[in-house]
């Protein structure tokens, strides 16, 4: 075993070994690669379908996602940028950390404490039959208790009403920030009204909403013995529904010149 | 010498790695609060361990013992980027959940353990067989804890409605703790407790022992 030792193998083993897992490993990822981004895309897919509350079992999600457009809007402007970025191939979270493609949020402005927010933002659109805007997609982050949440919210075509809403990525603690993944609660929000008086209204309450209420349109149940993570909510949509968020482009939208 | 047999079935009750060796408990605490994602990394882990014993027991013959647990570790690594790449590509939800958990399979004692102990002074198929079997003593204390966790704390298994929850308009109030991994530690130790009380030979022997209580002014 002492020839095992010498440098000169020992220098082949490790060359050879490195070679033959170097040669392994970039091939399953070369090979693989296809189908991860399949994927990835038909994975985002569905988070969107299913905050807009269109997923449906049984039928494809490539099928039901044909009458869903992606366009990118600027959100200074408030107007659709297709030109300035791809949508088919713009990467709006990479575009978040580029300081050539963000802007620093100062504390005021930062309710979400997302740090960043990215100049352009993919919306999705579905049109019905005639090209009439039926539903608008927007996606949504924020800060909760432990965790970014990332997730879409969809409003009617009224740009004001909540049509669904969906987080697809959060470490929020389980059965309880984490309930944000639970039907039921999502079941309260279709419906839901964002703007009052031109302000951004709509929020989760300690509790449950009295239906008799003059506010009942505007509120939400929070998530019980989650205080944290249901005011990280309420900021989030606050933050992307607001002034620095889409509410210009949803103005333009409304007044037709988006 | 041990018969195959025994090696492939060796580890899951009379020489269980995590219950007895107290190996690999960082991911059996991890991934075990939801079933499907425990059984997608039973699998991982037991491919991962079977292979790597393999492959190093192959080249068992030809590693400079001053490079040793490098060798290995190389091994080991590759497989779990292949694996990994994988699970990304036919099981991507799965894979999200398990996230880092599929990259620290590299750093799991017991692959280490098996590879060291087992692999690196036996022949090929011999060593496969015993990852295999390890990897399957794995599991089933994995299996174990995460049918213990995810009815107890979400109410469901695989999916299947078992206890209705409140928030979901039935009776159970799911126990939150479950769902955090503290909650394995005990379940681990309680099924350690369990095995070494049925099989009293795993019990480790006191290593000493309290002298006799004397009173003042008795004794030398």
């Amino acid at each position: 075993m002492s020839s095992n030792d010498s440098i000169r193998k020992t220098l082949i083993v490790a060359f050879s070994l490195c070679m033959v897992c170097a040669i392994l490993v970039s091939s399953a990822v070369v090979l693989l690669q296809p189908v991860q981004e399949v994927n990835s895309a038909l994975d985002r897919k569905r988070n969107i379908l299913a905050a807009a509350g269109m997923l449906e079992e049984g039928r494809s999600v490539e099928e039901q996602f044909s009458q869903v457009i992606t366009r990118v809007v600027d959100l200074r402007t408030g107007r659709f940028a297709d030109d300035a970025q791809d949508p088919s191939k713009y990467d709006q979270r990479k575009a978040t950390k580029d300081p050539a493609l963000s802007e620093a949020l100062n504390a005021e402005q930062d309710i979400a404490k997302i740090n960043r927010r990215e100049q352009y933002s993919l919306v999705y659109l579905v049109k019905d039959a005639n090209g009439t805007i039926e539903k608008i997609i927007l996606p949504i982050r924020g800060y909760g208790l432990w965790s970014t949440l990332y997730g879409f919210v969809a409003l009617e075509s009224d740009a004001n009403t909540i049509a669904g809403i969906g987080f697809y990525q959060h470490g929020e603690t389980p059965g309880l920030g984490g309930e944000v993944d639970n039907p039921r609660w999502k079941a309260f929000w279709p419906g839901k009204q964002v703007y009052r008086d031109g302000e951004v209204q709509i929020g989760l309450i300690k509790g449950s909403v009295d239906p008799a209420s003059a506010n009942a349109p505007w509120e939400v149940d929070g998530l019980a013995g989650a205080t944290l993570t249901s005011r990280g909510v309420t900021n989030l949509v606050h933050f992307w529904l607001g002034e620095n968020g889409f509410e210009p482009f949803l103005n333009n939208l409304r007044a037709g010149e988006a | 010498m041990q018969t195959i047999k025994e090696t492939l079935t060796g580890p899951i009750i009379k020489n269980n790695p995590i219950a007895l060796q107290i190996l690999g408990i960082c991911s059996a605490l991890a991934v075990t609060s939801s079933m499907r994602v425990t059984l997608v990394m039973c699998i991982a882990l037991t491919l991962v361990t079977a292979f790597s014993s393999m492959f190093i027991s192959a080249i068992r013959n030809h590693i400079p013992s001053s490079i040793r647990i490098i060798v290995q570790m190389v091994i080991i690594a590759s497989l779990v980027i292949v694996v990994d790449q994988f699970l990304r590509a036919y099981a991507f939800n799965i894979s999200k959940q398990l996230s880092v958990f599929v990259g620290l399979i590299i750093t799991n004692c017991i692959v280490m353990g098996r590879a060291e102990a087992y692999a690196m002074s036996n022949p090929p198929v011999a060593s496969f067989v015993d990852g295999i079997g390890n990897g399957l003593g794995y599991s089933a204390m994995l299996i174990a804890v995460a049918l213990v966790r995810e009815p107890l704390g979400a109410g469901k298994l695989l999916g299947f409605e078992v206890l209705p929850l409140v928030t979901d308009g039935g009776w159970y109030v799911p126990n939150g703790l479950l769902l955090l991994p503290p909650s394995a530690f005990f379940i681990v130790g309680g099924f350690i407790w369990a095995l070494r009380s049925v099989r009293k030979e795993q019990a480790e022997k006191a290593e000493f022992k309290l002298a006799r209580h004397t009173a003042v002014g008795e004794g030398a």
